[in-house]
């Protein structure tokens, strides 16, 4: 365990939110959950990033969530707070399929070698154990565009086949996501409390790129089900700042999200 | 991949579509009637749509009174499922459900009773995604028989589904293409803000797939926490969302969607969702028939149910 970590004062939630935060360009439109993402996104507009759409798939277009007022539903009047368009479910998500949406941003108890995700079932899709909540618009994101998969870096999650298939990241690998029919989107990069990962622009295999500081390399290994690619040069997250700590914690005071 | 032409199970061929919708009184009559009247029109074995999604415009009241009427082996479509959903499996009333997400919200977590239902098989269980709902509808609506789409490829929920989905090679771009075939419920239960007595409905705030599934649906059951004159919409009928000749009944519900919201007029009832949640995580199913007994069997009205929120009414 490295110096940083041991004297960390920051939480996975904090760590996760301020790590999607700094991939969320100004003037991008992104498309997001509530929870993690969602925090980001605000931090980064409180931040580098004042021009940043976010869309729900609720059906709002652009919405500025007000601290200690945060939605626990994309589908909820708290998630449309000065939103500049309520659009029916339909249309919004046809805006990803249109290619209004730079990046989605999704999660799931399941992602594997390919980086797809599974939130559907654990087990057989036949007799599942459990049954989990399900796709909601994430298939749709990661079918249609650039997709960052924000993910707690676990053991039982890390599987190297998901038990089932919801969002498809690279598929099988290689080809496969455009020979299944998915000519767009895909996975940019999975953020996990350990690290950051993209996908090997040929194998489609995951790939660490970055370690959170204070973190090893065995550490990213010793919490997966499978061997990812490891490139030579890694680099090295900036820790959050105090700034950035302090937003968030402004934005959750309840610590709904923040646990 | 199926050969050979088949009808998807919630999809009727259009001619009887058709046949279904020339038979319904489409003119400007008063269609006013109480909960129990509008939802005795429905049927055992019905598809019944849900307006609203999550906890959010839910057409609660409607609901509510459906399962006090035990209606049997329905079909029941919404796209994102909240504690509903939780009361229609619990109650015995459906055979299929069909939605991309189920959960009372995601601070609750998993919901024992769909759990316990789909677990053990007791219901039919079909997860598509949030779009691909809303583009079946949609078909429903613009009366075709399929919308392509670019999503649910790549990904195992085809192959999980009841119904066979089929896939095509555009003849113009030579893509690949899901075929999302029409839903046309044979209901629509949907929960506005104001409407006057022929069902000319105006809803604020999020809209949701709605008008789609109102315009899909064989008939529309109206919820309104208001009823309005027919003067004060045709003073502003660019706000109105669904149309008089969609619609079969009328019932004036105030707080028709507690303890979910309706915006405008009421937040979600949080605390008394959590209590809720108590009820289902300390004992799964016979959790959630305890609550059940208490707010929905034994109230003697919808008054009675909003006392036990601790809404009064005034007179």
């Amino acid at each position: 365990m490295g110096k940083h970590q041991m004297n960390q004062t920051y939480t996975t939630s904090e760590l996760l939110s301020v790590m999607c935060s700094r991939v969320m360009p100004d003037g991008a439109i992104i498309f997001a959950g509530v929870g993690v993402p969602l925090l980001g996104a605000t931090l980064a507009q409180r931040l580098h990033a004042p021009k940043l759409t976010i869309l729900f798939e609720g059906g709002i277009i652009g919405p500025f969530i007000q601290p200690g007022r945060l939605p626990s539903s994309t589908n909820e009047m708290r998630t449309a707070e000065k939103a500049n368009m309520l659009l029916n479910p339909t249309d919004v998500l046809a805006l990803l399929q249109r290619g209004y949406v730079d990046i989605g941003f999704i999660g799931g108890a399941q992602i594997d070698q390919y980086a797809n995700v599974n939130s559907s079932y654990i087990g057989s899709y036949r007799q599942p154990a459990p049954r989990l909540p399900g796709s909601g618009g994430g298939n749709d994101i990661s079918s249609l565009v650039e997709t960052i998969v924000i993910m707690p870096h676990e053991k039982k999650r890390f599987v190297e086949n998901v038990d089932f298939i919801t969002s498809p990241g690279y598929v099988a690998g290689g080809n496969s996501r455009k020979d299944a029919g998915l000519i767009s989107g895909g996975v940019l990069k999975v953020i996990t409390n350990l690290c950051v990962f993209d996908c090997d622009a040929v194998t489609r295999r995951l790939c660490v790129r970055a370690l959170h500081p204070g973190v090893t390399i065995d550490a990213v290994l010793d919490n997966m089900g499978f061997r990812p690619e490891i490139p030579d040069d890694l680099e090295t997250s900036e820790p959050p700042t105090g700034e950035e700590l302090e937003i968030l914690r402004e934005l959750d005071p309840t610590r709904i999200y923040l646990k | 991949m199926t050969t050979g032409f088949q009808s998807a199970p919630d999809t009727p061929h259009y001619v009887d579509l058709r046949a279904r919708l020339a038979k319904r009184d489409r003119g400007l009559r008063d269609k006013v009637m109480s909960l129990s009247e509008a939802i005795g029109t429905i049927a055992d074995g019905d598809h019944v749509a849900i307006g609203g999604n999550t906890f959010s415009r839910t057409p609660f009241a409607a609901i509510w009174e459906l399962v006090r009427q035990q209606k049997k082996r329905l079909t029941v479509s919404r796209s994102i499922t909240s504690t509903e959903g939780d009361f229609l499996l619990a109650g015995g009333c459906v055979d299929k459900y069909m939605t991309s997400w189920f959960s009372q919200g995601i601070l609750w977590g998993l919901s024992r009773v769909m759990r316990d239902f789909v677990e053990n098989g007791k219901v039919t269980y079909e997860e598509w995604s949030h779009m691909s709902l809303g583009m079946m509808y949609r078909a429903g609506a613009l009366g075709i028989p399929f919308l392509p789409t670019r999503v649910m490829m790549g990904s195992g929920m085809p192959e999980a589904l009841v119904t066979s989905l089929e896939t095509m090679t555009c003849p113009y771009s030579g893509d690949k293409l899901l075929l999302l075939p029409a839903l046309n419920p044979n209901v629509a239960l949907i929960h506005v803000q104001r409407a006057d007595k022929y069902g000319n409905a105006q809803y604020d705030g999020l809209p949701f797939m709605d008008a789609d599934m109102a315009m899909a649906a064989d008939r529309v059951i109206l919820t309104t926490e208001k009823i309005i004159s027919n003067d004060d919409i045709r003073n502003a009928p660019d706000h109105t969302k669904i149309p008089f000749m969609a619609v079969d009944a009328v019932v004036e519900v105030p707080y028709g969607a507690a303890p979910h919201e309706c915006a405008g007029f009421y937040e979600p009832f949080y605390k008394h969702m959590d209590e809720y949640a108590d009820f289902t995580r300390k004992n799964g199913v016979p959790g959630a028939l305890d609550y059940m007994q208490e707010h929905i069997f034994e109230p003697r009205d919808w008054t009675g149910f909003l006392k036990k929120l601790g809404v009064g009414l005034p007179n």
